[in-house]
């Protein structure tokens, strides 16, 4: 499973291998600088033989100078290995996600796509560190252990293979019982970051309502359940301890008893059989080995906090893009003539559609106005068009060419749309303006915010076209934030322009201005209307009443106003006062 | 809608670009407030486990004491037991299986004390990043807009999840590790200096020269660490910022630009958390040789000192010297692997208390809303929800007066300005008559809604009085009047959980019938209806399964359900079709006849029927009066509602 991840080590495989290649020659280094100290104080001190002492503390102060190096080059190898890994992770996975279509999108929400790529990431992270220092010194230390165990006596050191299984089986046992309750952690770690986004997304909503106390009670109870899974998954994984503390201690006792039998057979003659000296050397073995055995524990449990993590980085870069390009996709939008052919569309891909059965044929350069009540489907009938979703039925054909067999770029870039619930990113008004189109020069800009009536105010800002907007655009004003929208829009100088009720917070003076500057400056772009004023689309070309998922009727104003019954109810409901005092 | 906080772009510049400086790999230096930090942190453990702390202690002495033992096993094994049955003819076992298993009695008592204190460790550390994350969302409810303004949501986010989490292991792991080592030190410490004192100035030295790396290589980890809290919030908030307008980056193609962005903010995430692993990776083995190399200069010096005095230093103790040195380097070394979980603890640590030391916003109120009846024409505080309420106000000569609440609004004279020298509003005077509609038109950035946030207090007036009922609003506790304004506006906010959760969210105990009959009122009843699960639809913040007039109407029927006095309806219907608003007016009206309401909205449907318009221009009222005395006067507002029709 985690090899699946290891392709985004990429750049960071050398460093990946220098690191545990510093360590092989760390730990040779501690294993013979004990020797070199017991033979300092058996040969040296003891025998007061200083010209020896001299020689030998050089070489250990040598070797410790080499173990340091070697120990730091590991270190910082091991730093960058990690690093980079999680860096390299973060990168696929943002990159997938930028490939995600809109039902993709739907599907992972927010707070969990940002807890996968930073608390899941620094979860792999932290692991992968402990992996590439320690997962090759400790089984180091372990077989060499053992095998210096063997050579003394293999009879004794029988004891220590035997613990292998048992450990070995403690530790698969705990690992699969909390296995599953750390992938509920992490499950509670979107619910939590979900609770604090809304909460500071809506914290107008919450204030103004006084439900402080209420967000409060609704954060601890996810608090409360992280902390109830939490202790409960580490509950189980501080059971390796205890564990590995019995195993070893109880052959530790095992290995004196035998010992000593042995010992006390052999008279203590090293001729004979076994002597206290190897006992205690054995013993020290048995030491190390429980030393490097805790560290494994160690690595043991970030792996079991990291699995759930992998699985949920996994998932994130092994989903498959909703919408793909065809092979052999159409690069070029002849023009910006719109076709429906019998499209339905729901966004389960369930058969409840809500759009059904729409036909409609727009020209090229031609306005169209679309209007409708709440939840008629005006804003998923132009959703389709820049091919965000795909028709669950029917065809949508641009330039005569059915969107399917677009290349998706060159589609959107095409098909401008301004969305209802548009965003501003946290930048200034110029950079957020150039996402319509990055080598835009300041007179383009200028341009196109005339356009959508938005240079006026910016012009009045002290910053002008360098206002820091904040995150959401909560330092503008919603119908100017709609203008600037507007105008980004307009900067990819599209065939198709789609405007969902996108000037609702603009007052009707400066709305009708906004048309009238698309009638003169940009006729030939097809333009598509959502809109709630009926002032905003009674000039249109073709008007079209939703009414349920369904077109109730199209046509001009003149039209509409002597034929549709929706239609001319709207428009009295809305007229009504102005033609009071005319 | 109209936010006018455009002349506050300016200021809110600098803090950001303030928080980005402090985010560049050259951090000032590691801040003396570290020990302020520590000293904070571990007051959350003894405050709250105070008693089980002491047990932790107790047990990690427990099985530092049986470490101890131990090591001493295998000597007495050897002296005491194996050699005399060598010696003996007939071996006797008996004695020698007593004292293993006698050692094995005392291991359990190790095993137990060691599996005892981690398993209360990991109350105590959950429990502390429970409280620590509580603590924090607390105070967070507590922070003024203006915060909420001016910080990206995901590097808050990041508090409660990245920054909270490098404490886990801190606590759980390196707490425990810690003490038990400095037991073993100070034991060790004691026994070296009552076998040699000057071999121990040698000891000291290198413990210096051990600090001095700590707080080298340590400090500059420590800063890296901070850096890479501060990137990592910055990296959270960013993705959350652009996974929120993901579907913007997919209408302007511009996949490709928000990945090269990406790639910068990842990068600098990467290259401060190479840096800080790099210098935490190389304590350990830096400490641990420093042991090794002391071990060789006090063998040198001892054997020196022994040869050339001739005996002033034994051999024995020259021997068991070195011993000691040993196992006085070994915890020394563990705590240095610790260290590394403690600097980054440490970074996180300080980013979640500056949060908690953000100020709170401010409030001085002592004027409550409360529930009122009527008893021979006087007004008496009651239990129950009687549609009357009261401003109950404690005087300074210890008595009451109750004041009817009737929604009775005057702005004097009232400036504004989002940062002091810039005025949003100037002289601003209002008169709100209980009962009345109010409706503030103007075009966009006019500061309409900036004239509700004053109302409702998010941000407080530089100049000038509001008065609610008489009552200066400076004087009533916040909640309260917030409590008895009803908002509704234009970005609906809605939350995770089911249809009904929402309606019920102006109501915490409104019952089902009260949420439906809302709900009918607002208009969204049919809708709902015809939702596979009804009322029981689950639906998310942010969520595309409802359109956007869909939202707005289940917050219409939000406000509804809360019953106030006082309406604030700030666009409320923007992306509602004019029919559907003709029938959630409708509504609205008989819910608010006789109480005030105060409306903003650019359709002329919307405010038509107002019993006073408000006419805004850059921050002042320029004209006012009904709609038809409006119309008649041929004004500003005649220009904004009938220059469509005209411009035909």
């Amino acid at each position: 499973m985690i090899t699946k991840l290891f392709g985004s080590v990429r750049e960071y495989k050398l460093p990946s291998l220098l690191a545990p290649a510093f360590v092989v020659g760390e730990v040779i280094i501690e294993v013979i600088v004990p020797i070199l100290m017991a033979n300092l104080i058996d040969f040296g001190i003891t025998k007061g033989d200083l010209s020896y002492i001299y020689r030998l503390s050089v070489l250990i102060i040598v070797l410790c100078l080499m173990s340091l190096a070697l120990g730091a080059l590991a270190g910082k190898y091991a730093a960058k290995a990690a690093a980079g890994f999680a860096k390299n992770l973060r990168q696929d996975m943002y990159y997938k996600v930028q490939k995600y279509s809109f039902s993709n999108i739907d599907r992972f929400s927010t707070s969990s796509l940002v807890t996968r790529l930073t608390t899941d990431v620094t979860n792999v992270q932290n692991a992968y560190m402990m992996i590439v220092r320690t997962a090759f010194r400790s089984p180091a230390m372990i077989i060499f252990s053992m095998v210096m165990a063997f050579r003394i006596n293999a009879k004794v050191a029988l004891v220590f293979l035997a613990m292998i299984p048992i450990l070995a089986a403690g530790f698969l046992l705990i690992f699969s019982k909390a296995h599953p309750i750390f992938q509920k952690v992490f499950k509670t770690y979107d619910k939590l970051n979900n609770i604090v986004g809304e909460n500071l997304h809506g914290i107008r909503v919450v204030k103004a309502f006084v439900r402080e106390d209420h967000e409060d009670e609704k954060f601890k109870n996810v608090s409360g359940q992280m902390y109830d899974l939490f202790v409960k998954a580490e509950k189980l994984v501080i059971m390796n301890m205890p564990l590995m503390q019995a195993v070893i201690y109880a052959s530790m006792l095992l290995m004196s008893w035998i010992s000593s039998k042995y010992i006390v057979a052999s008279h203590n003659d090293p001729a004979l059989g076994m002597t206290t000296g190897q006992f205690t050397s054995m013993f020290t073995y048995l030491m190390q080995m429980m030393m490097n055995l805790m560290m494994l524990s160690m690595i043991f449990m970030m792996i079991v906090i990291s699995r759930s993590s992998v699985e949920r980085i996994i998932e994130v870069i092994e989903e498959v893009p909703d919408l793909a390009n065809k092979e052999d996709p159409v690069m070029q939008v002849k023009d910006g003539s719109v076709r429906f052919e019998g499209v339905s569309f729901s966004y389960n891909g369930s058969d409840k559609y809500c759009l059904s059965d729409v036909d409609l044929d727009i020209s090229s350069g031609q306005t169209v106005g679309i209007i409708g009540g709440t939840g008629s489907s005006k804003s998923t009938i132009v959703q389709l068009i820049p091919r965000l979703y795909d028709a669950t039925k029917g065809r949508v054909l641009v330039g005569g060419v059915d969107v399917r067999d677009y290349d998706i770029e060159t589609l959107r870039n095409e098909v401008a749309m301004v969305l209802q619930k548009n965003v501003l990113f946290s930048g200034t008004i110029k950079e957020n303006l150039r996402w319509g189109d990055e080598n835009a020069t300041d007179e383009d800009i200028k341009r196109v915010c005339r356009l959508a009536q938005a240079d006026s105010f910016i012009e009045k800002f002290p910053d002008k076209y360098d206002t820091y907007i904040e995150q959401g655009g909560t330092n503008v004003s919603g119908g100017q934030k709609q203008r600037i929208c507007i105008a980004r829009a307009l900067l990819k100088k599209p065939k198709i322009l789609i405007l969902d009720d996108s000037t609702s917070a603009v007052d009707t003076h400066t709305d009708a201005m906004i048309r009238k500057a698309f009638a003169e400056e940009i006729p030939n772009t097809t333009k598509f209307i959502i809109a709630q004023r009926i002032s905003s689309v009674q000039d249109a070309d073709k008007i079209i009443v939703l009414d349920g998922g369904r077109i109730n009727a199209v046509g001009t104003h003149d039209e509409l106003m002597k034929t549709n019954d929706i239609y001319r109810e709207v428009y009295t409901s809305q007229a009504k006062g102005g033609s009071e005092d005319e | 809608m109209s936010k006018n906080k455009n002349t506050a772009v300016s200021e809110k510049k600098e803090p950001r670009a303030s928080k980005k400086m402090s985010v560049k790999p050259e951090m000032p230096a590691m801040p003396k407030a570290d020990r302020k930090t520590i000293k904070r942190l571990l007051s959350y453990i003894t405050d709250n486990y105070k008693g089980r702390f002491i047990l932790v202690v107790i047990c990690i002495v427990l099985s530092s004491v049986v470490n101890v033992v131990g090591s001493m096993f295998l000597r007495v094994l050897i002296d005491s037991y194996i050699m005399p049955l060598v010696r003996a003819d007939q071996p006797n076992f008996t004695p020698l299986l007593r004292a293993v298993l006698m050692m094995g009695g005392i291991y359990l008592i190790g095993i137990l004390a060691g599996y005892l204190y981690n398993r209360i460790m990991i109350i105590i550390s959950q429990g502390v990043l429970k409280r620590i994350r509580d603590d924090m969302f607390e105070h967070m409810q507590t922070l003024p807009i203006r915060y909420f303004d001016t910080h990206t949501h995901g590097d808050v986010m990041s508090y409660y999840t990245n920054d909270t989490d490098t404490l886990r292991q801190m606590i759980s792991q390196s707490i425990p590790n810690m003490i038990n080592s400095i037991i073993t030190i100070v034991a060790v410490f004691a026994a070296m200096v009552y076998t040699s004192w000057y071999l121990t100035i040698i000891v000291l030295l290198f413990i210096g020269l051990q600090f001095f790396v700590v707080k080298q290589v340590g400090g500059r980890s420590g800063k890296y660490f901070i850096s890479q809290q501060n990137s990592l919030g910055k990296v959270n908030g960013y993705i959350e910022e652009m996974i929120t307008g993901q579907k913007v980056v997919k209408v302007f193609c511009h996949e490709q630009k928000a990945q090269e962005d990406f790639d910068k903010l990842n990068e600098e995430l990467y290259s401060a958390s190479y840096n800080a692993n790099q210098f935490a990776n190389m304590l350990m083995p830096i400490m641990a040789n420093i042991g090794n190399l002391q071990y060789a200069v006090i063998a040198i010096i001892g054997a020196v000192i022994s040869v050339s005095t001739g005996g002033m230093l034994t051999l024995g103790s020259i021997v068991s010297f070195l011993q000691l040195s040993k196992s006085f380097s070994m915890p020394i070394g563990q705590v240095s692997q610790q260290l590394n979980s403690v600097i980054m603890a440490l970074a996180g640590a300080e980013r979640i208390f500056s949060l908690m030391d953000e100020e709170s916003e401010k409030d001085d109120g002592y004027v409550t809303l409360v529930n009122a009846k009527k008893e021979n024409g006087e007004i008496v505080e009651c239990e129950e929800h009687t549609g009357l309420w009261a401003w109950k106000h404690p005087h300074e000569d210890g008595t009451v007066t109750y004041t009817q609440l009737k929604g009775d609004v005057r702005l004097n004279d009232v400036d504004f300005g989002y940062v002091p020298e810039n005025i949003v509003l100037h002289n601003v005077g209002l008169y709100a008559q209980p009962g009345q509609k109010v409706a503030f038109v103007g075009a966009t950035g006019a500061g309409k809604t900036t004239i509700t946030n004053l109302i409702n207090r998010f941000y407080d007036i530089a100049d000038g009085k509001i008065r609610y009922d008489g009552i200066n609003i400076n004087k009533i506790k916040k909640a309260d009047l917030r409590r008895s304004l009803g908002i509704v506006l234009q970005d609906t906010n809605l939350f995770t959980g089911t249809i009904m959760d929402n309606i019920r969210y102006g109501k915490l105990d409104a019952t089902d019938e009260e949420c439906i009959s809302a709900a009918k009122l607002a208009n969204a009843h049919s809708f709902i209806s015809r939702l596979p699960d009804g009322y029981d639809t689950m639906i998310d913040g942010t969520g595309g399964s409802l359109s956007q007039g869909q939202r707005q109407l289940l917050s219409i029927a939000r406000a509804a359900v809360a019953d106030p006095p006082v309406m604030i309806l700030d666009e409320a219907t923007s992306s509602i079709d004019t029919r559907t608003e003709a029938l959630v007016s409708q509504g609205m009206d008989s819910l608010m006849k006789g109480r005030t309401v105060f409306v903003i909205a650019h359709r002329l449907s919307t405010v038509r029927n107002s019993d006073v318009i408000m006419v805004l221009e850059l921050g002042r009222i320029i004209e006012r009066g009904s709609h038809t005395e409006l119309i008649a006067k041929h004004g500003k507002y005649y220009q904004l509602y009938t220059g469509a029709f005209e411009l035909e």
